[in-house]
């Protein structure tokens, strides 16, 4: 498997390391409430299909990498900086 | 026998060899498998679970029944096809699965019993008692039935990984792969070509067909020059494509060295080739007909005679018949005549059969038996006018051919089934940028495997936007494909469909009866297609009868699909360079070298090694050592590397912002030159790690982990860093390899101090969590007065060049003064005399109130890991709490791991109150000690409570009480 | 006055030849990484030209030449190797000095690239990887910095802790290549 490191360019799987949901990118207000909290920390979809997961280049350049990827077809649709999208995420905001 | 003036062999390099111990010439160019039936050897092998006698079947990697054992001892490689394995001088190769000969064999009564040993025999019959499966049918089965054996020593051969990157890599230099590599290395781009065989042109080198008016072998060798000579191609002979992965990569087996006595070079090479577009050129298979009796040595596919008689100049019979459904057998009798050789019919199973050339041809008939116990005498065949009998010692059959789709599969691609050429084609865009071309695509003959192989070429290429044409094709045959199915011929006995498993006809009509009707039941009921050809000889002949029992068609049945590896590769080459030292990385501190010196066991502290203890002269046990270095750290001073911990350099605007959201307690509040303890949860709440961080400057801070969370700290926090907080302005650096940092503890550490530091030091300018700049023997270094000892205690740091300098000179003036160094068994006594905590401790399920830091939990701020903390369940009398242990009855001794029991209950799961997590002897208080914890353990400080450790049979009474043993008021570590 | 004695990482352990490679140890006098606080990179840049020459590289290139480099080195960092850097950086960058954190050796040969191929999961062709190209990537297990530095001459640097598995990995590579040769 190769991913595209916005920085680095396309790599081999080995230098990234896996995390898990993007959605650990959207931290909520700690006083959010415990059905928001759950959803950060604990609750995931297992989808067949498109999903967005979070890696780190840790063998590369040290990005935090968002991967919109396929879980059927393995294919990498997007891969984009986590620091781009949080800031993305904080314009949005109200 | 060898036929001449026929083949591709160097005739000019004799080299001889032994089989199963006798000695056999042949020549340069030759395989095991040629060089014996030049010889006239035929019985090669015994077969799976049957131990029928077997010669060869093919002629290249597909082969079923020769497998061979090449080399002894360390050296041996089971299961090489003697088709694949070349010959040179000295080579040794056995025969396998035989006892106690070859030609011999008692297993063979296996065959005898084979009315009982059908499809599901085993599941039918060895039912009962429960307890002979291990014991008794296991091992009895594993002896009878089986291929070659491991030698059961360490394999000494040097393996090797490697990586390739490529526009274009071709798989398989046929005509097809050739034209391809061809076409792009022309146009420029970069190309790997890879081919199994170690001689490049595929069917080329065994046909008798001219290319534009050359011979095909000659042409095919003109065109592997040409490439070899261009800087943007890798050619890759004897290098077997085994699997297609994601994203354009493969893995490839290359036989480096298998093919010449051993020397430097490594066996083989485990290769990931990254490929930006693929062509799939690997050809095709050809494949046997199921008659009875069709596996005795002798007969094979007449697309494997004619490479024997093609290539290597070896006529595998004196008297050859051919048996087929098509007009492509019909060369093996054109060729065999041409060369002199005698043909005594082809047998073709269709009315419409062309006529012999200077051969007779028995149109309508099918052969329906055979006979020859070691090796075929004679067939007889079936015709409308009733059964004959040839007297032959070789039968070439054909039922067709089947492309060899198996890479289009490894990607969940689903191979595609073409009534016009009766065979599975590859589903197009089965594996993302690859193309098919030639033979595995279903085009048999080499013009359009010429055309083909170019066209995928410049189309892989336009989209890597490199614009050429597929230019002229060589001039060559372009017969069409003709051909009536015929898979299994009916009749009584055994027709054999998977020769490397023993699966029949009849194991596959008994599964089918036994409504094991889909493809994937039948497989796994008879075994069929799991040998290590897997099935690529025979699944297509045993669906199409699956097909036939079930009075389905083939398309409707379906197809097993293929995994990778297409064929096997040896362990040893996928974990190539990661045995012993190349398991992983060693990381040595400064002080290693002298420590060794100092005869310190080293152990394993994550990938860094680190002193156990340091031996003194009449020490003979760890103890004696360990409790010496303890109480001299407690009496004078101890030196200790503690490099290992991780050190990360945090400065700009925002740091003090970014501890105080990292850490559970305050560090925008730390003074400047002074070192504060902090606590680092996950953000599930659960502890993450500890460690002191100092502040150097206003906006420079620099963190302490611990040595095993080092990484994990740093992903951590460039994950709240580049993830919650990018607006922040902050940078992380490690520091941790920069600095050789030593702990200087014990009541004496600041005279020690003092005489190697350029100004002396004192209790006030330098009070307990005090830090800055220090000049070390006119080197600039960094102090910290911290302590994980308890002691009056500092670490001094030093730029690592000069470590092993400043630890020896540490040393030196300890020693002056009853000091000296101490190793981790040391370090860890002394910290649970103190009642600090490790990763023994806070192991991922600890909170911060388990531990008793439940108030370090800030109030006045957010913290990662505060508000999950705060959660019901997380604190409270009803979890596991820190507590310290000490033995009260009359078994002293106290185990790490072991649980804890109230005194009357049974020491059962469900009666556990907790468990210990370290202990220690300690020299001081003359006790074990014991860290652990126990449910509302902080409320049961003096109870007594009972530990039993399951594993080691020890049972013990202990004293529950607060974890700090030692100087619970810290008046050593300030004064 | 005892004298502390300066060791460097790969005492004892290079040079080392085999096949068409050789590996020698480099010590640069200094190493310092720097990393641009927010909105002061273009002060950052301005300051690294007058004070070392060197332009601030972009991602993935390598600036200055044999004796004083500016490589990039990750997210947001540059490392300057060679030159000590000066005090007009500061306030524009995070500084820390990387000296001796830091096994630096340099491969160089026609076999250099083939040896690399052994251990090195990217893709370090000539065509592709060019002289003043560098990357951060693994070789081995460990993470690691290279650089071309010339058409057949590579610098690594991996962790100095790390220094005798660097040597052994590319020693165990070497021999692989150049036995393919001799045999
Ligand atoms: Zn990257």
């Amino acid at each position: 498997m190769r991913i595209t490191c916005p920085i680095c360019g396309e790599r081999d799987r080995r230098e990234f390391y896996y995390v898990g949901d993007a959605v650990l990118l959207e931290r909520p207000d700690p006083e959010a409430g415990e059905a928001a909290w759950d959803d950060y920390l604990h609750n995931r979809d297992n989808p067949a299909g498109d999903t967005r997961d979070l890696w780190s280049h840790e063998g590369g350049c040290g990005a935090w990498v968002v991967v919109t990827r396929n879980t059927v077809t393995h294919e990498v649709l997007a891969t984009e900086l986590a620091s781009d999208v949080a800031a993305d995420l904080r314009e949005a905001r109200p | 026998m060898r036929v001449t003036g026929k083949g591709l062999i160097d005739r000019s390099t004799p080299v001889s060899f032994t089989f199963d111990g006798r000695r056999y010439d042949g020549f340069a160019g030759d395989s095991v498998a040629s060089a014996l039936l030049a010889n006239d050897v035929r019985l090669m092998a015994r077969s799976f679970k049957y131990h029928r006698p077997r010669g060869v079947m093919g002629a290249g990697s597909e082969e079923a029944n020769a497998l061979i054992t090449v080399g002894r001892g360390s050296e041996q490689d089971p299961n090489v096809r003697a088709t694949v394995q070349e010959v040179f001088q000295e080579l040794e190769v056995f025969s396998q699965n035989r006892f106690p000969s070859l030609e011999w064999d008692l297993l063979a009564l296996n065959d005898l019993a084979a009315p009982f040993l059908g499809a599901g025999f085993y599941y039918k019959t060895f039912m009962w008692p429960k307890s002979f499966w291990e014991r008794v049918y296991e091992p009895v089965i594993r002896r009878a039935a089986g291929l070659g054996a491991l030698s059961g020593q360490g394999n000494t051969d040097r393996y090797e990984k490697a990586f390739a990157f490529c526009d274009l890599l071709v798989i398989g230099a046929g005509p097809a792969g050739l034209s391809a590599a061809r076409a792009a290395a022309r146009a420029g781009a970069d190309v790997i070509l890879a081919d199994e065989d170690s001689l490049m042109g595929g069917r080329l080198n065994s046909e008798t067909h001219e290319i534009d008016g050359m011979p095909g072998a000659e042409w095919a060798a003109q065109a592997v020059a040409e490439l070899a000579q261009m800087d943007n191609v890798h050619l890759m002979p004897r290098t077997t494509v085994t699997g297609a992965y994601d994203q354009g990569t493969f893995g490839a087996l290359e036989r480096v060295a298998h093919h010449r006595p051993r020397g430097q070079a490594p066996r083989e090479c485990f290769w990931r080739i990254v490929a930006q577009r693929s062509v799939l050129a690997t050809g095709a298979i050809e494949r046997p007909v199921a008659f009875r009796n069709n596996d005795r040595p002798g007969i094979m596919t007449a697309g494997a005679v004619r490479s024997y008689l093609n290539r290597y100049g070896v006529a595998p019979g004196r008297a050859t018949t051919i048996f087929a459904n098509n007009d492509d057998a019909h060369r093996t009798a054109r060729d065999l005549v041409e060369a002199g050789m005698h043909v005594a019919a082809v047998i073709d199973s269709r009315l419409e059969a062309p006529d012999g050339q200077g051969y007779p041809v028995i149109k309508g008939a099918q052969v329906c038996d055979t006979a020859g116990r070691k090796g075929l005498e004679s067939v007889t065949y079936r015709a409308t006018s009733g059964e004959e009998k040839i007297k032959t010692d070789c039968l070439a059959m054909s039922g067709g051919w089947n492309p060899s789709v198996h890479l289009s599969c490894h990607m969940n691609g689903r191979p595609v089934w073409d009534e016009a050429v009766q065979a599975f084609l590859p589903a197009p865009g089965a594996v993302p940028g690859m193309r098919m071309a030639g033979a595995c695509n279903g085009v048999f003959s080499t013009h359009g495997a010429f055309v083909q192989g170019a066209e995928a070429a410049v189309a892989a290429l336009s989209d890597l936007g490199i614009t050429t044409e597929v230019g002229e094709t060589p001039e060559a045959e372009d017969a069409p494909y003709r051909l009536q199915p015929l898979w299994a011929v009916p009749g009584k006995g055994r027709a054999w469909l998977d020769f490397q498993n023993d699966v029949t006809v009849k194991d596959v009509t008994l599964a089918a009866t036994e409504n094991f009707r889909s493809v994937e039941h039948m497989k796994r009921y008879t075994t069929q297609g799991m040998a290590p050809d897997q099935g690529r000889n025979s699944n297509v002949a045993a669906l199409a009868v699956l097909a036939d029992a079930t009075g389905r068609g083939i398309a409707e049945t379906g197809t097993t699909t293929f995994r990778p590896p297409f064929s096997p590769v040896p362990v040893a080459a996928m974990g190539a360079g990661a045995q012993g030292r190349g398991f992983a990385p060693e990381r040595f501190t400064t002080s290693h070298k002298a420590s060794v010196e100092r005869g310190a066991p080293m152990i394993e502290a994550g990938l860094w090694y680190r002193p156990s203890y340091f031996p003194a002269p009449g020490e003979t046990s760890w103890r004696q050592s360990c409790d010496r270095e303890v109480n001299m750290v407690r009496s004078a001073v101890g030196v200790c590397d503690v490099s290992t911990l991780g050190k990360i350099d945090i400065q700009g605007e925002d740091a003090p912002a970014f501890l105080d959201l990292v850490y559970t307690n305050m560090f925008s509040t730390l003074k400047v030159g002074r070192t504060r303890y902090g606590l680092m949860l996950r953000e599930d709440g659960h502890v993450m790690d500890d460690g002191t961080t100092a502040r150097l400057g206003q906006t420079h801070y620099v963190m302490t982990t611990t040595t095993a969370a080092a990484g994990p700290v740093m992903r951590h926090l460039e994950y709240v860093h580049q993830c919650l907080r990018s607006e922040w302005d902050v940078r992380l650096a490690s520091v941790t390899e920069q600095w050789a940092q030593f702990a200087v503890a014990g009541p004496k550490s600041r005279e020690l101090l003092n005489s190697i530091l350029d100004e002396t030091i004192d209790g006030e300018r330098w009070p307990f969590m005090a830090c800055g700049a220090v000049r070390v023997q006119g080197v600039e270094g960094r102090l910290f007065r911290i302590s994980f000892s308890g002691e009056h205690a500092y670490e001094v740091a030093v730029p690592a060049r000069y470590g092993d300098s400043l630890f020896r000179l540490l040393l030196a003036r300890a020693g002056a003064l009853g000091g000296g160094p101490y190793g981790m068994e040391a370090l860890n006594v002394l910290r649970i005399e103190k009642g600090f905590i490790t990763h023994s401790e806070i192991h991922g399920r600890v909170t911060a109130d388990d531990i008793g830091m439940g108030r370090m939990v800030s109030a006045k701020k957010d913290c990662i890991g505060k508000t999950m903390s705060e959660r019901p369940g997380l604190s409270g009398p009803e979890r596991e709490q820190l507590v310290g242990l000490k033995p009260v009855g009359t078994v002293r001794q106290l185990t790490a791991g072991a649980h804890l029991f109230n005194a009357g209950d049974p020491a059962e799961r469900a009666y556990g109150q907790g468990y210990v997590t370290s202990v220690g002897f300690s020299p001081t208080l003359e006790s074990y000690l014991a860290l652990a914890f126990l449910k509302n353990g902080r409320a049961r400080h003096g109870e007594e409570i009972r530990m039993v450790d399951q594993l080691r049979g020890i049972t013990a009474r202990c004293e529950v009480c607060h974890p700090v043993f030692h100087d619970p008021e810290g008046e050593k570590t300030r004064g | 006055m005892a004298e502390l004695i300066a060791k460097t990482p790969c005492a004892g352990l290079l040079p080392l030849e085999g096949g068409a490679v050789a590996v020698t140890e480099v010590v640069p006098e200094a190493m310092t990484l720097m990393a641009p606080f927010n909105g002061r990179e273009a002060a950052f840049s301005d300051a690294l030209k007058d004070a070392h020459g060197m332009a601030t590289p972009a991602p993935k290139r390598a600036t200055g030449r044999e004796g004083a480099r500016a490589v990039w080195f990750g997210r947001g960092q540059v490392m300057l190797i060679g030159a000590r850097a000066q005090t007009a950086l500061a306030g524009h960058a995070a500084q820390t000095d990387q000296s001796d954190a830091w096994a630096a050796v340099r491969i160089a040969g026609d076999d250099a690239e083939a040896v690399l191929a052994r251990l090195v999961p990217m893709d370090l062709r000539q065509r592709v990887f060019k002289r003043g190209h560098t990357a951060r990537t693994l070789l081995g297990h460990m993470t690691t910095s290279i650089t071309r530095v010339g058409d057949d001459a590579f610098m690594i640097l991996v962790f100095r802790s790390m220094a005798e598995t660097l040597v052994h990995e590319l020693q165990t590579a070497m021999k692989g290549v150049a036995g393919r040769r001799g045999a």
